[in-house]
């Protein structure tokens, strides 16, 4: 019973952080159908900025906030500079420019930061907290804490507000969107900051936990993205749902089946879900007409 | 002896039944129309019969086999080929590529014979492409052999279709609106292409709007409205149909249709 | 003389000059070196273009096929003392098998779903290759004994230059053939659409496995040259970044040109050799070289010099 309370309690918290991965990645899809590959690297600056600042004498709290600035900004470039001017590619030829900006980030993280792991302090100490036989490090709920925090607050911004609004007309129909007023273009860039906030944010959130380096990028996306596949890609919903899950299946496969194949767990997911039921879990179906 | 025959056909899209209980027979080696308003099912008729869709009741039975559900490509091997309302072309190739790929029913296929190009490879391509040159000229097309088909004019592109899928030697063709977007003088020329393959003994199914080029080219016109069938009959009797003129033809389109018959 | 250039190998008559003209402007034997990993990277690129260029497909894990090329030329004769030669044409119909159990469904998809698949399929192998350990000698790899033919030891990077270069003119020879066929054009077509095709009698499911199959046979084969010409073979050689790499490397040479994969292959291999001083930046560029490509260039490097020059590539 422990060992089941241990492995859920870390499945729930790396679930968290792909949950938020993922919906970073359905926000962007949602606004402009483009799948973005360097969402990972967003949760990489995140936390990777925060530590260089930190080590550069900047107090934490301060480091953190122009690092989620700087992580934003980065999302804006991409925006701007990969994926506006390729406005109307294909699919294919999208994925492919998001793939490239993710290694560029990842080679520009090499050279700016270094090649080594790096973490940040517990929020709340190191001392693990009992529950039912199972050690719960503090960090943990912070990340879960957290998590939420963003959800609601992205659920918020979603539908209280006007410019959330924009951005549920702007993924339900682009063209009807332009056509009452809305820039969709500044509504697609809106969707790209959000998402590298989000980003940002569960970097700072995990760092303490799993530390980071300038490629741990590259995974965190892929998985980022297999929970949003197997939520139901376009479902933000989906996208949180589906990342605790693909946390649990992670932790628990690991725990009882075999640890070595822990990565390999998201990429099975992915090839499931797509061979039977490509709209994930949460995810609406597509009429195709000829 | 019908050669084409729908049986009690229903297809619904999301709740809207797009064909509903449409039943229809055409006969070998005629010219066999379906017509009706925007909306009424013709295109999703001939994406039943070409194996695109699945209907949800009723069976299709082409040349006394049961084809219903069958896919495309099944279909075209036993001699049933269409072209498409919204342009299929293949853009990336030359006029007289697209023609050679409608030969590809009748072409032999290997993988390694195709790797190595035997020489039995080089005569087969050289055939295809006399068979694709010749149906180019067929639809008034064989000066534009080589060109991309990028870059020919929208009139161009119907015929290529035409002539494409004519080069895989149909035996029945299902031409989904080829005068759309043509003016009177391109759809005189289509009216002689489409006359040309009936004599070459191609049963034609063709879904129009153009009502001239229908009332001159039908043996047998369907009329289609709301997914359901409205009228079947000559082109005579479907002129004077009143239920049709109400809900199709209209005023002006019957006088259309009456011009071209007198 | 026209039928002689318009032939449709005419394109490889300079290529094959080149190749065998080179050597002559050779320094030293790491030119000969970086010269026989651009032909045997161009021999994989020239696969993977049949797959992408021609039929319109993606695959962002064909890396995985290098990998079991590479692998099973080091456990063939590592624990089976089988030759070398032998497990070359063994390594291409693991692959060949692979490709047509694994292609069956993951072809069904489309877009950026199928690019996602075959990312998943690529990584899974490279994640297989190195947790088996015992077989593979896990992350750090295994040796890979020289491969020797009829006594001949096939060593030393002037020997791998020619035949790297024989393979890769080789393969395109054969990819060229497969162009000029029916079933060239029908992978053409199926890019263009895949309706038409169908209704057209081409088993689309079929031929796009049929391409599947023969591009992973390419890159198997590519792998188990890598493997025997270092002596040695990493799970990298597999992994997501090496799959990138060979996408690059069509895309930069031009989709749908097989001469261009050669640049292509050129250019991704050459780039980190001049930029030794700038080692660290080579991911940076890298991901530069592919965006602006995607962006600006989509048809790559030979088609867009050929649109220049007013002929088709």
């Amino acid at each position: 019973m422990a060992e089941f309370l241990q492995f859920f309690f870390s499945g729930l918290t790396v679930g968290a952080i792909y949950a938020l991965v993922a919906l970073g990645f359905t926000l962007i899809y949602n606004a402009s159908d483009v799948i973005n590959f360097a969402q990972g690297e967003f949760v990489m600056l995140g936390g990777m900025t925060t530590v260089f600042l930190g080590l550069a004498g900047v107090p934490l709290p301060l480091a953190a906030l122009v690092a989620v600035i700087a992580t934003v900004a980065v999302g804006l470039a991409l925006h701007r500079f990969a994926i506006e001017p390729a406005r109307g590619a294909s699919a294919v030829t999208l994925i492919m420019i998001t793939i490239g900006a993710s290694i560029f980030l990842r080679g520009a993280a090499q050279v700016v930061f270094d090649k080594r792991f790096h973490g940040l302090p517990h929020l709340f100490g190191t001392e693990p907290i009992r529950l039912g036989g199972a050690a719960i490090l503090p960090q943990s709920l912070v990340v879960l804490v957290g998590a939420a925090c963003v959800v609601v607050l992205l659920w918020l911004f979603i539908d209280r507000t006007l410019l959330g609004k924009a951005v549920i007309a702007t993924a339900a129909n682009r063209l009807a969107a332009r056509l009452v007023g809305i820039n969709t273009g500044r509504i697609v860039g809106l969707s790209f900051a959000v998402s590298a906030a989000i980003g940002a944010v569960a970097g700072l959130l995990v760092t303490p936990i799993a530390l980071t380096s300038y490629d741990v990028g590259t995974l965190l996306a892929l998985k980022g993205f297999a929970a949003a596949m197997l939520g139901g890609i376009g479902s933000a919903l989906g996208a949180v749902v589906g990342g605790l899950l693909l946390g649990m299946f992670e932790a628990f496969s690991a725990g009882y089946v075999s640890s070595k194949y822990k990565d390999a767990v998201a990429f099975l997911v992915i090839l499931a879900v797509l061979f039977a039921m490509p709209q994930g879990l949460l995810g609406r179906g597509r009429v195709e007409r000829v | 002896m019908t050669f084409l025959q729908a049986k009690r056909l229903s297809i619904s899209f999301g709740g809207v039944r797009a064909i509903d209980d449409v039943s229809l027979a055409v006969e070998p080696g005629l010219v066999f129309s379906i017509i009706g308003p925007n909306g009424a099912g013709k295109t999703t008729l001939f994406n039943v019969f070409s194996g695109l869709y699945v209907p949800h009741q009723g069976r299709v039975r082409f040349a006394g086999e049961d084809i219903t559900g069958m896919s495309p490509h099944r279909l075209a091997r036993r001699g049933l080929s269409r072209t498409f309302q919204n342009l299929q072309i293949f853009f990336r190739m030359t006029a007289v590529e697209n023609v050679m790929v409608g030969r590809h029913r009748h072409e032999a296929t290997g993988i390694l014979s195709e790797l190595l190009h035997l020489p039995a490879v080089a005569r087969q391509n050289r055939r295809t492409r006399e068979a694709a040159r010749a149906a180019l000229g067929r639809v008034g097309l064989k000066t534009e052999a080589e060109r991309p088909a990028g870059s020919l004019p929208y009139g161009a592109l119907k015929r290529l279709e035409i002539a494409r899928a004519l080069a895989s030697e149909p035996m029945v063709l299902l031409l989904d609106e080829p005068a759309a977007g043509c003016n009177p003088v391109e759809t005189q020329e289509l009216e002689g292409v489409i006359r040309s393959i009936v004599k070459d003994g191609v049963t034609v199914v063709l879904v129009e709007h153009d009502m001239r080029l229908v009332m001159n080219i039908s043996d047998r016109i369907h009329v289609l409205a709301n997914g359901r069938t409205l009228a079947e009959g000559s082109a005579a009797e479907i002129r004077s149909n009143p239920a049709v003129v109400e809900a199709y033809l209209g005023v002006h389109g019957a006088h259309e249709a009456a011009r071209a018959h007198g | 003389m026209r039928a002689l250039v318009t032939h449709r190998l005419a394109a490889l008559a300079p290529v094959a000059a080149i190749i065998v003209a080179l050597p002559a402007f050779f320094p030293s034997a790491y030119y000969y070196r970086v010269a026989a990993l651009v032909l045997i990277f161009a021999l994989a690129a020239v696969g993977l273009n049949l797959l992408m260029g021609f039929a319109g497909q993606v695959s962002l894990g064909h890396a995985g096929f290098l990998g079991i090329g590479g692998y099973v030329v080091a456990i063939g004769p590592t624990y089976f003392a089988l030759p070398s030669w032998l497990c070359i044409v063994g390594g291409a119909v693991v692959s060949g098998v692979v490709a047509f159990v694994v292609g069956r469904p993951i072809l069904r998809l489309k877009g950026h779903y199928l690019a996602v698949a075959t990312l998943g399929f690529g990584v899974l192998v490279a994640i297989v290759l190195t947790n088996e350990a015992a077989w593979t000698g896990g992350p750090d790899g295994m040796s890979v004994p020289r491969l020797v033919l009829f006594e001949w030891r096939v060593r030393g990077s002037d020997t791998w230059y020619w035949v790297a270069g024989a393979s890769f003119l080789v393969g395109a020879v054969l990819a060229l053939n497969l162009i000029d066929s029916p079933t060239g054009r029908a992978l053409r077509a199926i890019h263009d659409s895949e309706i038409a095709s169908s209704v057209l009698a081409i088993d689309v499911a079929r031929k796009k496995l049929t391409v599947f199959v023969v591009s992973a046979v390419y890159a198997s084969v590519a792998g188990s040259y890598l493997a025997l010409f270092n002596g040695h073979v990493t799970p990298d050689i597999a992994g997501f970044l090496r799959s990138i790499e060979l996408v690059a490397m069509v895309v930069l040479g031009g989709m749908g040109s097989i001469a261009g994969s050669l640049v292509g292959a050129a250019v991704i291999v050459v780039l980190p050799q001049t930029l030794t001083a700038l080692h660290d930046y080579e991911h940076m560029v890298l991901g530069l070289l592919l965006m602006v490509f995607m962006i600006f260039l989509r048809r790559g490097v030979v088609p867009s010099l050929a649109a220049l020059a007013g002929r088709p590539a």
